[in-house]
């Protein structure tokens, strides 16, 4: 399989990446090689067999909905590590007209 | 023997008996890192100060005649570690200036114990990689040649134990990254059971292989330092509350142990150093006792390609939350009016990630879109029970599996970094334990051209202590842990 220059695209703008134009070029031409070389999976016989979900047979561990503090100081922390804050909120572009 | 060379248990006994202090111990590696991190880079943040304070703190405790095995140890994390007060990187520029808020809850827990943090360790850029190669700030060097990789994902880590900078060292461990770095820098590394100890505070890469585990320099200390790591946290679900651990790290005979020896692992490609040094530890187990049987695992050489379709899509999702927004860089047009919010989280990631990153963040994004799910996700997960089922199946025959850890030793710097696919083979042994979920353990058996080599033992489910047993029986016998790099 190769991917087009195309199809490189639309997967950079699904995973919200902007790519210069050589990287285009090389991320095209190594996934390529790398999704040729997966192909060989489509090789096993799974017929009847379930996907793996969690691997040491934990299922739905649940807890109580419940409101927990958190520590005041590691709130503030957190606050601190953002780009643009206003008050306790972090600031974001708008996002409908 | 200097301070900075001791072994857990060694410094322990003679903090205990008050021979040695914490702050002689901290001091000794702080030096020790001055000394020699400027040619092998294993250190991205040295906190010399905290570091003392912590130090001192111990002493206190001991004073009071407080016990506990790592109190008063130094030790030095992986950058992906969340550390309080403490720049966590990930080795990525997207993260070059973030404090981490909290603390993981490792790193909580060696806290409490008493253990003192050193500093931060480099590995590949949110731990993708072999080689630390793809660290954002420079490629860390392998202590025994310094033109080499230390492997990776953890390989600070892992340059770090060899080059005696600490005691000990905190990795992770999604498909080899604890043990690739033991094997080329001759120490131990554990993997644990995935779900043995807590992902709470690591800055998740495959949530569901990810493991954080010890790397020592002696299968003694790992079994200590896992003893404080491990257990059940509520903000980790996957965490279970299993049998305790026991400790089996006392060497000794392997009488009426079973160890597998599987085909797969046993092939053409592999290093014929790496060969005779297997066939010599085989000998080495034999004379201990141990009893050898061939088993087949006929899915293992879909262990990459698996790996390779579950771990870049569960990237693509884990680092979605990179996002110029909440933390990390943040890069705005100059234009504010074309700054919207699209081009902020594609500029941010675009300038902020490296490239193996975005490879891996394309290829998760591709394997997850709508067409291609099945035919690649769901696939591989299938293959990936098919593995499971088989690993478990003939678990159910021996005690425990012996594999070489890496095809051959540490490769040099720039040998392999323009061909992603074939460093993804470099994982081709260390796969099955992590999708698989089993315990895993690299310790040294010998040198190839004077590079050590590591084997690799894989036991079962919450089944580290038979490791341990295996594993500190040969390690006594053979001693080649005990060989040092000359730096």
């Amino acid at each position: 399989m190769n991917l087009s220059k195309d199809e490189i695209q639309h997967i950079a703008k699904l995973a919200r990446l902007e790519l210069t134009g050589e990287e285009l070029e090389k991320y095209g031409g190594q996934l390529s090689a790398v999704l040729n070389y997966i192909d060989q999976l489509k090789e096993v016989d799974v017929k009847g067999v379930e996907p793996t979900a969690q691997i040491t047979g934990q299922e739905n561990v649940l807890r109580g909905d419940e409101i927990k503090n958190w520590d005041e100081k590691e709130i503030e922390a957190a606050l601190a590590d953002a780009p643009e804050r206003e008050g306790r909120f972090i600031k974001v572009k708008r996002v409908i007209e | 023997m200097k301070l900075n060379q001791l072994t857990i248990k060694q410094a322990g006994q003679m903090l205990a008996k008050k021979e040695i202090t914490s702050v002689d111990l901290t001091k000794a590696c702080l030096k020790r890192i001055k000394e020699v991190d400027g040619k092998i880079k294993a250190c991205l943040t040295v906190c010399e100060k905290e570091a003392l304070a912590e130090a001192k703190k111990a002493d206190e405790k001991i004073k009071n005649d407080e016990t506990g095995e790592l109190l008063g140890i130094p030790y030095l994390a992986k950058d992906n570690i969340m550390t309080r007060g403490v720049k966590t990187t990930a080795a990525s520029k997207i993260l070059e200036n973030y404090i981490a808020p909290y603390d993981a809850t490792i790193i909580k827990r060696l806290k409490q114990a008493g253990a003192v943090l050193l500093g931060k360790t480099n590995l590949d850029e949110f731990a993708h990689g072999a080689s630390t190669e793809n660290s954002a700030y420079g490629t860390t060097h392998n202590p025994w040649d310094l033109s080499r990789v230390p492997g990776g994902s953890s390989g600070g880590s892992g340059a770090a134990v060899a080059a005696d900078m600490c005691l000990f060292a905190l990795g992770t461990d999604t498909g080899g990254s604890i043990r690739c770095p033991a094997s080329f820098c001759g120490i131990t590394g554990l993997k644990p059971t995935y779900g043995r100890s807590s992902r709470f505070g690591l800055i998740a890469m495959t949530s569901s292989t990810d493991v954080p585990g010890p790397l020592t320099k002696t299968v003694e200390d790992a079994a200590i330092v896992l003893s404080v790591i491990a257990g059940v946290d509520k903000n980790d679900a996957t965490t279970v509350d299993k049998i305790p651990l026991t400790h089996f790290a006392k060497g000794g005979s392997l009488k009426g142990l079973t160890i597998g020896l599987p085909k797969e692992y046993f092939i053409e490609g592999t290093d014929k150093g790496v060969t005779e040094a297997m066939e010599k530890a085989i000998e080495d187990f034999k004379k201990l006792g141990a009893k050898f049987k061939q088993v087949s695992l006929p899915h293992t050489k879909y262990g990459v390609p698996v790996y390779y379709i579950i771990t870049p899509s569960e990237i693509s999702s884990n680092l979605a939350r990179f996002d110029g927004i909440k933390y990390g860089l943040s890069i705005q047009d100059d234009d504010r009016a074309k700054a919207d919010l699209m081009s902020i989280y594609t500029k941010s990631r675009g300038k902020g990630f490296g490239p193996e990153a975005k490879r891996r963040i394309m290829l998760g994004t591709y394997a997850l879109s709508a067409g291609y799910f099945e035919a690649y996700y769901l696939q591989a997960q299938k293959v990936r029970t098919k593995i499971k089922q088989e690993m478990d199946k003939v678990l159910e025959t021996v005690d425990c599996l012996l594999t070489p850890t890496e095809p051959h030793a540490a490769f040099k710097i720039g040998e392999q970094s323009n061909d992603p696919l074939k460093m993804y083979l470099e994982d081709i042994f260390v796969t099955g334990a992590s999708l698989a979920g089993l315990p895993a353990i690299s310790i040294p058996c010998g040198f190839d051209k004077n590079l050590p080599v590591g084997l690799q033992l894989i036991g079962k489910r919450f089944d580290e202590a038979t490791l341990f047993r295996v594993g500190s029986s040969y390690e006594k016998a053979t001693e080649w842990h005990l060989k040092k790099a000359e730096i």
